[in-house]
Order: C-alpha cells, then structure tokens, then sequence
C-alpha cells in the first residue's frame, strides 16, 4: 500500500474500518456526495493545527529549559515533572487574561492583525513532507515557492498590527520587524534557487528524494550559512530579533497586545521557527531521511528523524539566543543588502556554473 | 531622500531599560535620535535633608540607600567625612576591613553593569552569571553585617564588629574562584563580534568633555584620563596597597567596558592583600566613638573613589549633634548629564548601550 499523502491515510483507516463507506452511502443519498471528502479534510486540518500546537507548547518549554541551563538555572521546575505543564497552564493564564485594546486603536485591523501573522505561519505546513511513505498534507509541484510566497505574508500581519495599536513603539516596532523580513527573504530565495538549479524540481517531496545521498547542507555549504543567518533572521531570533527588541521598544509591534490576541502572536512565532526549521531539514539536511530502523514502520521512523533534526535547529537558535546580544537596526539591514545579497548572488552563479558544466 | 517629519518619543520612567524611574523624552528624525531631554526626580526622597534631622550615626543607614548597589562604598564615604570632622583615628585592621568589603562592593557593582548593559543589547545571560557571584559577595557581607544589600557596616571609629569565624576561609575560597569566572565572562563577551558591533566606537565622551561635566570613575577612565582618587589623592589604606589605576584611551562604550572588567581583576587583587593583612592582624576594629557626638563647629568636603565615580560628602557642623547641611555630590548625576552629548546622531539601540555603560543607580541620581 503506498500513499500520496495524509489525505490517503485517512480514507485508507476510515475506509478499512467501514466508515468510508457508510459515510458515502448517506451522503449519496442526501445528494452532496463530497461531503465524505470535505470531512476528511477537516480531520486533517485539525490534525495539523493540534499538531504545530503542540509543537509549539514543547517549545516553548524547550525554550525556557535550555535558557535556563544555559543561565545556570532551571528554568520552570514547579509544573508537573521539570514543568512540562507550563505551556498550558501559560494558556490558561493568557485566556483568563482581560483582553485590552486602546481606545484609539483602529479596532477591525487590531482584531485581525494577530491571525494575518498566525495564518500563513500555520499553512507553510502545507508541502512539507514530515516523513516518508505520505507523511504530506499536499505535496505540490511548486512547494517551495508556496512556501516562501506564504510566509511573506506574516509581515503584513506584524505591520498592521503594529500600525492599528495607535502607539509610537508599537509602529516604529513594526517598521522594523517588516524592513527586517523584506531585505532578509531575498537572499533566502535567492539560496533556494542554488537548491532548486540542481534538483530542478520545486516540489519539497522531490528535493528529500535527491537528498538520498548526501544533504544539501554539503553540496551547498556557503548557500546554507547564507540560508541559516537568513532564517535566524525570518525566526525573528536573538541576534536579529527587531521584530521585539524588548530593551528599546518594550515590546516591538505587540506592545499592546494582551490576553488571547497576544498568545496568537506568540503562537506565530514560534509556529514561524517550527516552519523554519523545517524547510532548512528539509533543504539542507536531508528532510526525513535516516537510518531505518527494522520492525517500526518507516513512516514513524522518519517522522521521528525529521522531527529530531528540526529540533537540533531550535535547539542551535536557543543556545544563540543564550550567548550573543541583539545587533542594530541599522547593521541589520547592512548586513542583509551588503553582505548577504551579493554572496546569495554568487552562491546562485557558482551552483549555475557547476550545474551547467554537469558537475552537479 | 525623503524629508521625515521631527517626532518625540517618551521612553519611561516605566521601561525596561532605564534602570529605575528616568524618563528620557527623545526628539527623534525616524530613528536618529536629535535631542534627549532627561527627566529625573521620580526618585526623590529628600535624604539630603533628612540627615538635617538624623545624627551623625543616625544618618549612615540611610546613605545604604542611596547607591543601592554598592552601600558599602556609601557608609564609608560618609563616614570619611565625618571622621575628617571630628579627627578620629581608625585601627588598622579596621581600615583593612573596610577596604577589603569596598573592593568587593566595586565587583558587585561591575558585574551588575555589565549584566545589565548586556541585558539591554540583548544577551540575557551575563547578568544571571553575574549574579551568582554578586550572591557569593553578598553572603560574605551577610555574615560580617547581617545584611545583604543595606549593610550599615562601616561606621566612624571602625566597623560595626570583627570577623567572625570562618570568615577567612570562605572569602580566600572566593577570592581564588573568582579570577576563573571572570575569564569566563571575558571569553563570553570581550570578543564576541556583536558585541564589538554594538560597543566599538558608540556613545564618544572626548576627555575634555568628559572633564567639563564632572565625569568621574571608570566613564572617565574609558575617555584616557587617569584619575583614580584611590591612587590620586589616597585615603584609608590605599598607599600601602598594590594596584593600578585601568584607563583606556578609546573614549568609546567598548573602551568604558573594558575599564570595568579591568577593574574586577584589580579590585580581587587588592581584596587580596587587605584579607592577608587582615588575617595577620590583630586588635581591635573600632576606636571609641561617643554615642552623642559633637564634633566640632566647621565644614568639611572628602572624597573617595565610588564604583561609579567621585564620590563626596560635604558636611556644614554648627557644633550640635545633628549636622547643618550634608551635600552629597553622587557621581552618577554627573556621568548622566554627559549623555546627550553621547548619543546625538545615534539610534535608540545606541542609547540604550550608551546610557547602560553610564551606570547609573536612581537612588543615587535622585538623591
């Protein structure tokens, strides 16, 4: 039995035990007979927003665990076993929070600020194959430009929001966040288009199949660290996280922001790393691929190695976090247009040339 | 180039990098910042006049208060002048102990600094480190004091009482751990190229000016004068120690970091020598000092080397038992009217880097 993707799965369990079948008959004679269809993609839309949610809720224990350590402390030690319960109980805290706005705040677009930045954060999810065998929501010929075209959206979440609190920190906060996003988004495709010249295939699920192999990451090495400081930045991660700069803005575009629209926030973020991490597993280190292990189904087994590598990424972005400080706004965007853009450029001329001249 | 309009920006006194309650009022053109206007007195308790209505001894647990990271450099320098008032003499072991508790406060409130200003670029673990051993420091000066941060330990005549048992051991087991950590903070932060990004060439103090606002310690030491009043006019026990003065001649945030971190080494090595004289010493650690003091009618103005610059007290007696007027002339009031000039033409980030390195406590701003 082989699988095209999540989809496949389901209609296959659903289908084994009878249900699909049953399902089918009453929606035939009701006359929608799409309905069974549109159940299923409902079940696996849920199964991926609970999925990032609990994603999300481990890192932010991961988070805090590994600043701790790396502060000499432990980080939340009084929620269940070495505080695995913090995250919820953190959501408890944030939905019992009175919801704040500004009286002169333009309240549509302070409502919906929050989801623009959690929405694309959410379907970047979409192409990415977390394992083997139809471990894919949709594996589309196009994948890795709808990613990237997906996750340019986020920064008009962050400027509205930062635009419709009515507050001078919370709009100066965004104009940097999104200044931010914009000139470091270039050399991240640029670094993919190097990727793409030697598959020739934009699909994310054709990209794992050639990392058979070898990874990216050694076929690419100087597109990598151009892709790594890139996604540190799109992570909105310590060395360059405008996007908050809690010591010169308190805090960035959310300023304002409390209770539940303030965790959707939060949730984008850390949504947006999770994404992150896994295009770079997945363009660089060789997305699900690792030693199979006999007896457990390969599925699992390569969901547990891509979920291991997207980790080792996070983990490599918290241990920055805990070691350097924050660069300036200005040596940021230095950093961006002069640096990284041309060697972007050069990374995509060398990989053409070795491409063309069949070395690759 | 597109014209942008002149704006202000109000950062404070609630913020969580203005150390306290100061409140920055910015004339910004997009980011650049054009003028800060600083606005201080959130803080303001009156302390000068409340030592009108306090006695000599009466008054030390309030100068706790005013520098409340280092108040043990605070007790002394009050204590200086009214000793200088009164022309008392101190034992020997007592001036030893004094020094020794005084160099150790200048560590605490370095690595504070340090911790704080790396905090504000972003790196939030230098001031956890640097609060472990703040912790180290405080539990000594907890058991020669009984308390951690508001010690009234130095008094006229000597301190408050000997060592008590095991103290040596505990502050030489210290003393030698320390150096250690130190590189280790060194390593982190020295050459980390961000930092060198963030600090190098930020927030230029020139010596002159540093000289024409009244720039005292270590912000002075960073613009290449040396000026230590511990080496420049010596009190205590100084003169028979071994030390350097640290100065830097960058006149940068960088040059002004180093100086700190100099001075840590400096300061463990001169807490050195004080603890092997103060081992070896014996007899007592306080002269008399009569419980109603009068001292006599007169003006005093002594000095001495705070952490965060020239620390002085000046003192008017009439001859009662309460003084006539105490001026204190707190270092970081001045280092603080030196910032505007500092950060004109530079970003938000830059201010938040350039006003870390100034050091500030408000208690002792506002007085």
């Amino acid at each position: 039995m082989i699988f095209e993707n999540i989809y496949d799965i389901i209609a296959f369990i659903l289908s084994s035990a009878g249900i699909l079948q049953r399902m089918q008959s009453y929606s035939d004679a009701l006359g929608i007979p799409i309905a069974p269809k549109l159940i299923i993609i409902l079940v696996e839309s849920a199964l991926l927003l609970v999925g990032v949610a609990l994603m999300v809720m481990f890192l932010t224990w991961m988070e805090r665990k590994v600043l701790g350590h790396a502060q000499a402390r432990l980080g939340p030690m009084i929620t269940w076993y070495h505080g695995l319960l913090q995250p919820i109980v953190d959501g408890v805290k944030l939905l019992s929070k009175e919801d704040l706005m500004p009286r002169r705040a333009d309240k549509w677009l302070f409502f919906i600020a929050p989801m623009i930045a959690f929405v694309p954060a959410l379907l970047v999810f979409i192409p990415i194959p977390f394992g083997c065998c139809g471990a894919i929501i949709s594996d589309l010929p196009m994948g890795i430009l709808y990613v990237m075209a997906v996750s340019a959206i986020s920064p008009i979440g962050i400027l509205i929001g930062g635009w419709a609190s009515d507050n001078k920190y919370s709009l100066l906060g965004a104009l940097r966040a999104a200044a931010q996003d914009l000139s470091y988004e270039i050399p991240m495709v640029l670094t993919i288009i190097g990727i793409v010249l030697i598959t020739g295939s934009l699909s994310l699920q054709e990209i794992v199949e050639f990392q058979d192999k070898i990874w990216f990451v050694f076929l690419q090495p100087l597109g990598f660290i151009i892709f790594l400081v890139a996604a540190i930045a799109e992570m909105s991660r310590i060395p360059f996280d405008l996007h908050e700069s809690e010591s010169e803005f308190v805090a960035g575009f959310f300023t304002e922001y409390s209770g539940m629209k303030f965790a959707f926030f939060f949730l984008a973020e850390y949504a947006h790393l999770f994404g992150i991490a896994a295009i770079m597993t997945t363009l660089y280190f060789g997305g699900w691929h690792g030693p199979m292990i006999p007896m457990i189904p390969p599925i699992i087994t390569s969901i547990v190695w891509f979920t291991l590598k997207v980790l080792v990424i996070i983990f490599f972005t918290m241990w920055l976090r805990a070691t350097v400080p924050r660069v300036r706004v200005d040596q940021i965007l230095d950093i961006g247009w002069k640096v990284m853009l041309p060697l972007a450029l050069f990374n995509v001329f060398i990989t053409g040339l070795l491409v063309a001249g069949g070395v690759l | 180039m597109a014209r942008t309009e002149e704006y202000q920006l109000n950062v404070g006194p609630v913020h969580p990098s203005t150390h306290g309650v100061l409140r920055f009022l910015l004339t910004m053109e997009g980011e650049t910042i054009k003028d800060v206007e600083m606005i201080i007195g959130q803080l303001h308790r009156g302390i000068e006049k409340i030592a009108e209505s306090r006695s000599y001894l009466q008054f030390i647990p309030y100068t706790d208060r005013l520098d409340y990271i280092s108040g043990m450099t605070n007790n002394y320098g009050f204590t200086k002048a009214v000793e200088d008032l009164a022309g008392i003499t101190v034992p020997k072991k007592a001036e030893y102990l004094r020094v020794f508790v005084m160099e150790l406060n200048r560590i605490v409130n370095h690595l504070v600094c340090i911790g704080s200003l790396l905090l504000d670029l972003g790196a939030a673990t230098m001031i956890i480190y640097g609060f472990r051993e703040r912790h180290k420091i405080l539990e000594l000066f907890e058991s020669l004091s009984g308390a951690r941060m508001t010690f009234n330990y130095i008094r006229p005549g000597g301190v408050r009482g000997d060592i008590p048992e095991g103290f040596i051991d505990k502050a030489k087991a210290f003393l030698r751990d320390m150096p250690k950590r130190l590189d280790d903070y060194a390593q982190l932060i020295n050459e980390n190229e961000i930092v060198l990004m963030r600090m190098k060439g930020i927030g230029m103090l020139s010596p002159e000016d540093a000289i024409n606002y009244g720039v005292t310690g270590p912000m002075l030491r960073g613009s290449g004068v040396s000026y230590d009043i511990r080496k420049d006019d010596p009190y205590s026990v100084y003169e028979e120690l071994d030390f350097k003065a640290c100065t830097r001649p960058e006149c940068d945030t960088y040059a002004r970091y180093i100086v700190r971190m100099d001075e840590m080494y400096e300061s463990l090595y001169i807490a050195e020598q004080a603890l092997d004289r103060i081992e070896h010493l014996g007899g007592p650690v306080k002269a008399h000092f009569p419980r109603i003091f009068t001292p006599p009618e007169g003006e005093v103005y002594s000095r001495i080397e705070a952490p965060k610059g020239e620390l002085g007290f000046y003192i008017v007696s009439d001859g009662s038992t309460r003084p006539y007027r105490v001026k204190i002339r707190s270092p970081p009031f001045c280092s603080l009217q030196a910032l505007p000039q500092m950060v004109e033409g530079l970003k938000i980030p830059d201010l938040v880097a350039t006003f870390g390195i100034v050091d500030i406590a408000l208690g002792d701003v506002d007085r």
